[in-house]
């Protein structure tokens, strides 16, 4: 094919993205570098300063990414386990297979800030109708405002928003699968259990694999969530390191010491997936 | 065995059904309370536990002046930046995606699987990471607190989407379409127009409707970015939430902001059920 037409068609797209990123990404780094606060705006050059104090004096960080990371892996694969099993449960015909298709997949259409600003009344220690259905069993947990509870509302709360998104890649993944295995299968008179664990599963998993990266990606980013259902709070105890930085550079203003958790949080995030991905394709795909 | 199997599938899939649905219920029931039903303890059914009335609804179209919260703007404002961007992003990801699809590039080391992944990696950028630059880029060109400012920081959102749905799916429709209209004498960009793109159509919308999705639910980049003179519906909602909480008419506006995006539940089912998002995604 001919060759100068390439470029009329891939530049378009990659110079308007370059071109709106290469001024944040660049200047992220350089910002890193300085000394920028509310008292003293501008970007001096205060070297690694920003760095050493993160690495050797900021346990808080440290304590929001373990958090981050325990919610992510956590809300992932819950999202994964129930989103198969939903997707595996409506792929064959039930009854009302469209209207449940539909309605799993709603939850993910409505902004996360908007249903958590409703999970906030819902989950409302006196006046939300989850304390008062409980109430009949004599308890009556402090969802937002203990420090372990609050970790499992943000959970709920996330799994609610984000099991659809899981739910709608696997069942695309199911609808897309051959069908001679399962005739094969069916015709050695396998039963469903067996037919999921030999047949179907393995068909899946590098769908599922893909699915648990994007999902992984996502769920790093939690942020609308927390800052409405608990702001981080009570104490740190749901602090997120997005969380963190965005307390730290745009409501404390120290923009220097911010920019440089942010690229020292995005090295790591690149890093973290990359591993996962490895791990994840070795242990689904080759046993 | 098999009636187990079918009790428990039906039993999870009510269980699901009714977390799915009860944040709703309960968003739809408060709407039509006023402030003695919601803080006199908690109530279910209108007419039996309260009586209902339309308060938190009437005041979403009242103007600020009259003590209402005016969601038409922001409405409109989130309406016109999610479109925009979307298009916007589907366009330049198309043309982009065609190109990585259909020719090979090589300069230096990269390959084209490193330009695709260019473009998909910039979902993996934490946006708190771009936060910070974007808000003192957009105020140094004066674009801060503008619908222009936002539609910018939605291309790099959105344009990823785009890229990674539309790669996927040029891969699946056969060159020798593409091939067969040039042999007819069509120069490249006839051929795209002509012979690709109406071929494209299913993945055109599902990459559409997943553009839509992730710029209607943002949240972070509208609140940053935006202050009093552009406000998109979802920092209007939240901003509701202050010290004594209507809850009234943050579950109408709650509700009134889920409404079009169900649109978008219908027409991603069914191209799903057409089997056609299946190339898309993977």
């Amino acid at each position: 094919m001919n060759f100068k037409h390439k470029y009329f068609f891939l530049f378009p797209g990659l110079f308007v993205l370059i071109g709106i990123l290469i001024f944040p990404i660049i200047f992220v780094v350089r910002l890193s570098l300085s000394g920028w606060n509310s008292y003293n705006p501008g970007l001096d050059y205060i070297g690694l300063e920003n760095y050493i104090r993160l690495f050797t004096d900021d346990p808080r960080f440290w304590e929001s990414f373990f958090r981050l990371s325990f919610l992510s892996v956590t809300t992932v694969i819950l999202q994964y386990v129930i989103g198969f099993a939903l997707a595996h449960m409506v792929w064959k015909d039930i009854k009302f297979k469209r209207f449940f298709r539909v309605l799993f997949l709603v939850p993910m259409m409505t902004t996360p800030v908007i249903m958590t600003v409703i999970w906030r009344t819902f989950f409302h220690e006196s006046l939300g109708p989850v304390n008062d259905l409980l109430s009949v069993f004599g308890v009556a947990p402090k969802w937002l405002t203990d420090p372990v509870i609050a970790k499992f509302t943000v959970i709920i709360v996330e799994v609610w928003q984000w099991t659809p998104f899981m739910f709608l890649l696997l069942l695309a993944g199911l609808l897309s699968l051959p069908k001679e295995p399962f005739l094969a299968a069916a015709i050695d008179g396998a039963s469903p259990v067996r037919k999921f664990i030999y047949v179907t599963f393995p068909l899946m998993a590098p769908i599922s694999i893909g699915a648990i990266i994007i999902r992984l990606i996502e769920a790093s980013k939690i942020m609308d969530t927390v800052y409405v259902l608990t702001s981080g709070g009570p104490g740190t105890s749901t602090e997120t390191s997005s969380f963190y930085i965005f307390i730290k550079g745009l409501r404390e203003f120290q923009m220097g010491y911010a920019a440089s958790m942010s690229f020292t949080y995005l090295i790591i995030m690149i890093i973290s997936l990359t591993i996962i991905a490895k791990v994840l394709t070795k242990v689904l795909l080759k046993e | 065995m098999n009636k187990l199997y079918i009790f428990l599938k039906y039993f999870f899939i009510v269980v699901w059904t009714v977390f799915v649905v009860a944040p709703f219920l309960w968003a739809l029931t408060t709407s039509f309370k006023d402030f003695q039903s919601v803080n006199g303890g908690v109530t279910y059914i209108p007419w039996v536990d309260f009586e209902p009335n339309l308060e938190g609804w009437k005041v979403l179209i009242k103007s600020p002046a009259k003590g209402g919260v005016d969601i038409i703007e922001p409405y409109f404002n989130s309406l016109f930046v999610t479109c925009t961007a979307s298009l916007i992003s589907i366009i330049l990801g198309t043309l982009s995606a065609y190109a990585l699809s259909r020719y090979t590039f090589k300069a230096g080391f990269v390959k084209n699987n490193d330009i695709t992944f260019f473009f998909i990696s910039q979902r993996i950028m934490p946006p708190i990471v771009l936060s910070i630059p974007f808000f003192l880029f957009l105020s140094s060109i004066s674009l801060l607190d503008s619908l222009t400012g936002l539609i910018v920081v939605y291309i790099v959102l959105l344009m990823p989407i785009a890229v990674w749905i539309m790669v996927d799916f040029f891969n699946k429709v056969p060159r020798e379409i593409d091939e067969t209209a040039l042999i007819d004498g069509c120069n490249p960009y006839q051929a795209f127009l002509k012979v690709v793109l109406p071929n494209s159509i299913p993945g055109l919308i599902v990459a559409g409707m997943f553009c839509i999705i992730f710029g209607w639910i943002d949240f972070f980049f509208a609140f940053i970015l935006t202050f009093t003179e552009v406000q998109l519906l979802p920092v209007k909602i939240v901003a509701l939430n202050s010290s004594v909480t209507p809850w009234w008419s943050l579950s109408a506006s709650a509700l009134v902001s889920v409404a079009p995006l169900i649109i978008v539940a219908f027409i991603v089912e069914r191209y799903l059920s057409k089997g056609n998002l299946s190339g898309a995604i993977k």
